[in-house]
């Protein structure tokens, strides 16, 4: 047999049924290293303007959280760096870039997971980047020999990008041993090895819970490499946000409105179950139903401008003004 | 004697790399990749066992390439094969199919004749292979040893 002599014309030698051939290794495609006296312009970096515009977008797209941002950009950094390490043949591993993300509710932690998959793609660091995003419910099973299955077929489902696990201090139940939760964070664990090129894990819940979680599960803390604090927002933060948010929804408020609104915050702040810019989010759905209600009860000729615009009336009329939740919905002790 | 069945068959041997790519592909395509896995080498044998069921709704081919390592490492010296169903309307059949795996060694087939009435002869395909219980086929422990225990 031996080798073909001319390369080209190895598409046609067909290899005959029996003479098999051993399977050609594919040729190592890594470029020739630079030499050592090697200089390299970050600032000339395709990658590095790429990773900077993203960074802007992010800056952008998200008010507030400082920590978090700067824990992106450590990890953009990282990423640029080493791939400029490779370019001169140094060592560069891939780090473990499983995080979790802890905070108050409505801190913008499942929206800046989505955030982080796409980043991460962007980095090259993940191939798909797609965010599945999961709960209890899907990890564990009902019963003897359901979980395992299920875990992986979740695991399956999320590699090449961002396996997100809302709520994941739900996964381990102290108070029943037999509980199936365990067995799913031990294939989770076993996945978070084996295929750290694959996949990125995300853990979200509320801080002092996961710190149970974590106690209990001092594997699953060791193996996560950024534990992320998400800070609750100040209230000019919060007001950044509702302004992002009826931009987004091509509303706006008048001068008046945006006092009354920065009022209304403040009171709400104070009030129980704030959560954030969830609570904001909750506040401006209110608002477009109390607009709707005044336009539509004035009657008459409506312009443009008018189906846009947030009164001070709207924003006045909220029950916070008044003390806070209905009385009788509001529990007693709060 | 070399198998070839399914797509890529009198290629050399697809690598780990070549395996992925092709998952890759058929993922592209919208086409939900399954692995299965034989020892029996008649070429009408045509339904494998299922190592699991087909993988719908992924992404990335490392899902799918988990399994087909999985497979391997479970069953050595067996036949791996991947395939790839497309779901879509009118065709709704196994797109893509091809070996992702084999046995080491692997000793063919003899052409059996059968004399039937009428001095005619009928010709049947007969796998060394399959002289050994199943599961034993191509490993390097005697089959005979485990068929007379009646296996």
């Amino acid at each position: 047999m031996g080798a073909p002599a001319r390369p080209a014309a190895r598409g046609f030698a067909m290899p005959r049924p029996g003479a098999s051939e051993p399977a050609a290794e594919p040729e190592d495609a890594r470029p020739v290293p630079l030499p050592a006296d090697a200089k390299v312009d970050l600032g000339a970096q395709e990658q590095a303007l790429r990773i900077a515009a993203l960074l802007d977008r992010l800056d952008g797209d998200f008010v507030g959280l400082a920590p978090v941002k700067d824990r992106v950009r450590e990890i953009a950094a990282l990423l640029l760096i080493d791939r400029l390490r490779q370019g001169y043949g140094l060592a560069s591993s891939r780090p473990s870039l499983h995080m979790c993300f802890t905070g108050s509710p409505g801190t913008g932690k499942t929206t800046l997971a989505a955030c982080v998959g796409e980043l991460l793609r962007e980095l090259g660091y993940l191939r798909t980047g797609q965010l599945v995003s999961v709960t209890r419910d899907d990890l564990v099973g009902q019963y003897v020999g359901h979980t395992a299955p299920r875990t992986k077929e979740v695991l399956k489902r999320a590699m090449g990008g961002v396996l997100f696990i809302d709520e994941a201090y739900y996964l381990y139940r102290p108070e029943n041993e037999r509980d199936y939760g365990q067995e799913a964070i031990e294939i989770l664990l076993q996945f978070m090895e084996a295929h750290r090129e694959d996949l990125v894990v995300i853990l979200a819940g509320y801080a002092s819970r996961m710190d149970d979680f974590f106690r209990s599960n001092p594997g699953m803390a060791s193996r996560i490499a950024h534990h992320i604090d998400f800070p609750d927002f100040a209230l000019d933060e919060l007001l950044r946000i509702a302004e992002m948010m009826l931009e987004r929804e091509q509303y706006r408020m008048d001068d008046a409105a945006r006092e009354a609104f920065a009022e209304y915050v403040a009171l709400r702040m104070g009030q129980p179950r704030f959560a954030n810019a969830r609570s904001i989010r909750n506040a401006i759905d209110r608002l477009r139903l109390r607009q709707a209600r005044r336009l539509v009860a004035a009657g008459g000729v409506l312009a443009r401008d008018d189906l846009m615009r947030i009164s001070a009336a709207d924003v006045r009329a909220s029950r916070v003004f008044r003390g806070g939740l209905a009385p009788d919905r509001a529990r007693p002790g709060e | 004697m070399r198998i070839t069945q399914g797509t890529f068959s009198y290629l050399p041997d697809l690598t780990d790399g070549e395996i992925a790519a092709q998952i890759g592909y058929a993922q592209a395509n919208g086409w939900a990749v399954a692995v299965e896995f034989t020892d029996d080498p008649h070429p009408r044998n045509v339904l494998w066992e299922m190592w699991g069921l087909p993988m719908f709704g992924l992404a990335d081919p490392a899902g799918a390439m988990h399994e087909v390592l999985a497979c391997r490492a479970a069953y050595p010296d067996h036949y791996v094969r991947v395939t790839a169903y497309d779901a879509s309307l009118g065709r709704q059949s196994t797109a893509l199919s091809f070996i992702a795996a084999r046995p080491a060694d692997e000793p063919g087939f003899r052409l059996d004749r059968q004399e039937s009435a009428d001095r005619r002869l009928r010709y049947t395909l007969h796998p060394y292979a399959a002289d050994r219980p199943r599961g034993h086929r191509y490993s390097e422990d005697s089959g005979a040893r485990n068929g007379a225990r009646g296996g």
